[in-house]
């Protein structure tokens, strides 16, 4: 289809029909809901021959596709704060049923009180449940990363859920220029789903069940030894992906001007455009400043980050969440990671843009400055107004 | 010498986890001669969760898919999706839920399974409280039934709202086919699980399911205890075509008293004879209700 400019959630759909999905299932909740129109439009024109359950639920949408992956179907769903919260249970039974599940989420904060706007506490809140975890930065990596996903997640050595996250408006609502692969590209590299391991009519075989301690924790290792094999896998199938489109996104920690940094900045989804022109201008003007995009949150990229923090003296973390009675989620991740690191330098953490407030270029200065000057154990509030009182710093 | 209309298959295997005298394993062996191995059951958490045997057994010869709760109706519209999709033929796709996992908590789930028009048996079989939990009682528990959260004890005397009509709630779908099933009546059983699988779209089937456990009495008792609840219009059984026409499939002539079927159970042993009456009264009015609504009506 060569080049179109698209949203960030046609982005989804059109990734979606390029897998061949064969199950869809959502119920629609803003800003997911472009999502799941297109693709009733493919579905209706016949560009994508899937079928398309319309459910009552979030939590029914995922548990159709978990139904009919297990079955061995390819399966798409989408959804974002409220609905993936719903969703938390049965999230849960997708990674330990090992179903390749690949959904898009528009990140989008939770309530009360009600807002739509752009904030990642909905996808924060499942880190715990064994999917993989993507974080997009422009429309064109939603697209090539719902690929690569089906990719990752259909793999023998993996066989694991993983969902797509995009900022919501920032990236569902923006149109952007988007190369489109055409059907022959994908079908290169995404073969159909092996379907191995799964339901087989006639068969006495049961998915699911239940078992003693000492099988159940014989199946969780195996969720994790999975998410152990992710990096490896995730590299391959990268590679392959560049060797087809010439497109590559830059491993799990994508970085940017950091390799004679002193100070670097861990960004996530579309705060990192905002903050690379900002380490251009610092650039510009003598500061020795650089960026990386944690690009995968799970699994958490500990080994490139330790590698990062080797030749770097101070991190700082801008997190679009907040957990409450900690910091913001990455900081507290990345700090986990370069606890046991032989060099560490100090990680501060930095919270802005929840609930829609802009990540603004003279924010990320103000970030970059507080860093440069010895940064701050406790969280800071980058965005708060005057008459807010900063809880800290 | 009457012929046996009952299927010599087993897709059941006799290594079961059931409780003796359980009407669920009853349930699920009948459903299974019926319906053959070409089926996928799909299984929130039940009591068959663990009738089912642990890993690495499994006591069907059927596929078997587990799942949550509140889930059975998303999880046979999923699978039906699927094998729609791949182009896999003959397959009946089979839910089966317990009565708190389909009256209560998966009741939004239902809902949504026979508004889609899924091509799917949906199987509530109802012991008539959360037995597997250790019999708490249900939306499906019966008036008057000792539950451990329904104590006789102080102002406490049983569950005091009566039992969730699931019945009327599904046939207010329009579902292609819905009935009750006993058990006890295995030939109707047979008759009502062929008659659904001829047929496309979503299906409804309600069966009776004794639990001695559950309702203290003793376990050699299931069979005569389910033909007690159908022959005293406790539990009567029937079946709803989708054009909405009712048939009564088993009349036994005048109803039996309830007094029978209640005194046989320690779950209604503290109830009283004016209970025992009123709920006579409210048996024979839902009994005259159906005879209303059947078709062809009675003479």
């Amino acid at each position: 289809m060569g080049r179109q400019v698209i949203s960030g959630n046609a982005a989804q759909a059109h990734a979606a029909r390029l897998a061949r999905v064969q199950v869809v299932s959502a119920y629609p909740i803003t800003p997911q809901t472009t999502i799941v129109e297109t693709i009733a439009d493919f579905v209706a024109s016949g560009e994508l021959p899937a079928q398309y359950v319309k459910v009552e639920s979030e939590h029914s949408a995922l548990q159709c596709v978990l139904s009919a992956s297990a079955l061995g179907a390819r399966t798409y769903t989408a959804t974002s704060s409220q609905g993936l919260l719903l969703m938390h249970e049965v999230l849960h039974w997708a990674a330990g049923m090992r179903a390749p599940i690949v959904m898009g989420v528009v990140n989008r904060a939770v309530a009360p009180p009600w807002s739509l706007g752009s904030d990642h506490a909905d996808t924060m809140s499942q880190r715990d449940t064994g999917w993989i975890q993507f974080y997009a930065e422009s429309n064109q990596e939603v697209l090539d990363t719902v690929l690569l996903a089906y990719r990752l997640a259909e793999d023998p050595a993996v066989r694991l859920p993983a969902m797509v996250a995009e900022d919501a408006f920032y990236l569902s609502h923006t149109f952007e220029p988007v190369e489109i692969p055409s059907a022959g590209e994908v079908d290169r590299f995404l073969p159909p789903r092996d379907a191995r391991a799964v339901l087989v009519p006639g068969r006495g075989l049961r998915l699911g069940s239940f078992t003693g301690p000492v099988e159940y924790v014989q199946f969780r290792r195996q969720v994790a030894d999975a998410m152990e094999r992710v990096p490896a896998v995730l590299r391959n199938v990268e590679r392959e992906f560049e060797e087809i489109t010439h497109r590559h996104h830059g491993g799990p920690l994508s970085t940017y001007r950091t390799d004679d940094a002193d100070t670097v900045l861990v960004t996530m989804g579309t705060a990192t455009t905002t903050a690379r022109g900002v380490v251009d201008q610092l650039r510009a003007e003598g500061h020795r400043v650089g960026l990386a995009k944690l690009r995968v949150f799970r699994p958490f990229p500990a080994e490139e980050l330790r590698a990062l923090a080797d030749s770097v003296g101070r991190m700082g973390v801008l997190d679009r969440s907040f957990t409450f009675g900690e910091h913001g989620a990455a900081a507290t991740e990345v700090r986990g990671a370069l606890y046991g690191a032989p060099r560490r330098p100090s990680v501060s953490s930095y919270l802005g843009g929840l609930g829609g407030r802009d990540i603004t270029p003279g924010l990320v200065r103000k970030v970059y400055r507080s860093l440069e000057s010895g940064g701050s154990e406790l969280p800071t509030w980058v965005d708060l107004l005057p008459e807010e009182a900063p809880a800290h710093g | 010498m009457a012929k046996l209309t009952i299927p010599a298959e087993e897709y059941m295997y006799p290594g079961h986890a059931a409780c003796p005298g359980c009407g669920a394993a009853l349930a699920m062996r009948l459903l299974l001669k019926g319906l053959g191995p070409r089926t996928i059951v799909s299984m929130p958490a039940c009591c068959w969760t663990v009738i089912a045997t642990p890993y690495p057994t499994t006591a069907l010869a059927t596929g078997l898919l587990d799942h949550p709760i509140e889930a059975t109706g998303a999880s046979i519209s999923g699978l039906r999706a699927a094998a729609d999709a791949m182009g896999l033929k003959d397959l009946e796709i089979v839910g089966f839920a317990g009565d708190g996992g389909t009256a209560d908590i998966g009741l939004q789930s239902l809902s949504g399974m026979l508004e889609r028009r899924t091509d799917a048996i949906y199987v509530m079989y109802d012991n008539e409280a959360y037995m597997n939990t250790g019999i708490q009682r249900s939306g499906s528990t019966p008036a008057g039934a000792w539950t451990t959260t329904t104590p006789v004890a102080g102002a406490s005397h049983g569950k005091p709202e009566p039992k969730k009509d699931v019945m009327g709630i599904v046939r207010a779908h329009h579902p292609v086919y819905a009935a009750t099933l006993n058990p006890s009546f295995p030939e109707d059983f047979l008759r009502k699980v062929e008659r659904a699988r001829g047929l496309h779209g979503p299906r409804f089937l309600h069966v009776f399911s004794p639990c001695p456990p559950g309702w203290k009495y003793s376990s050699e008792r299931t069979i005569e205890l389910g033909r007690l609840a159908t022959d005293s219009g406790i539990f009567p059984l029937y079946e709803v075509g989708e054009d909405g026409v009712l048939s009564i499939t088993r009349r036994g002539g005048a109803l039996k008293p309830v007094a029978e079927y209640f005194r046989a159970q320690g779950r209604f042993a503290h109830l009283t004879e004016a209970e025992i009456a009123a709920i006579q009264a409210a048996a024979r009015a839902n009994w005259e209700r159906l005879l209303r609504l059947a078709t062809p009506p009675p003479a």
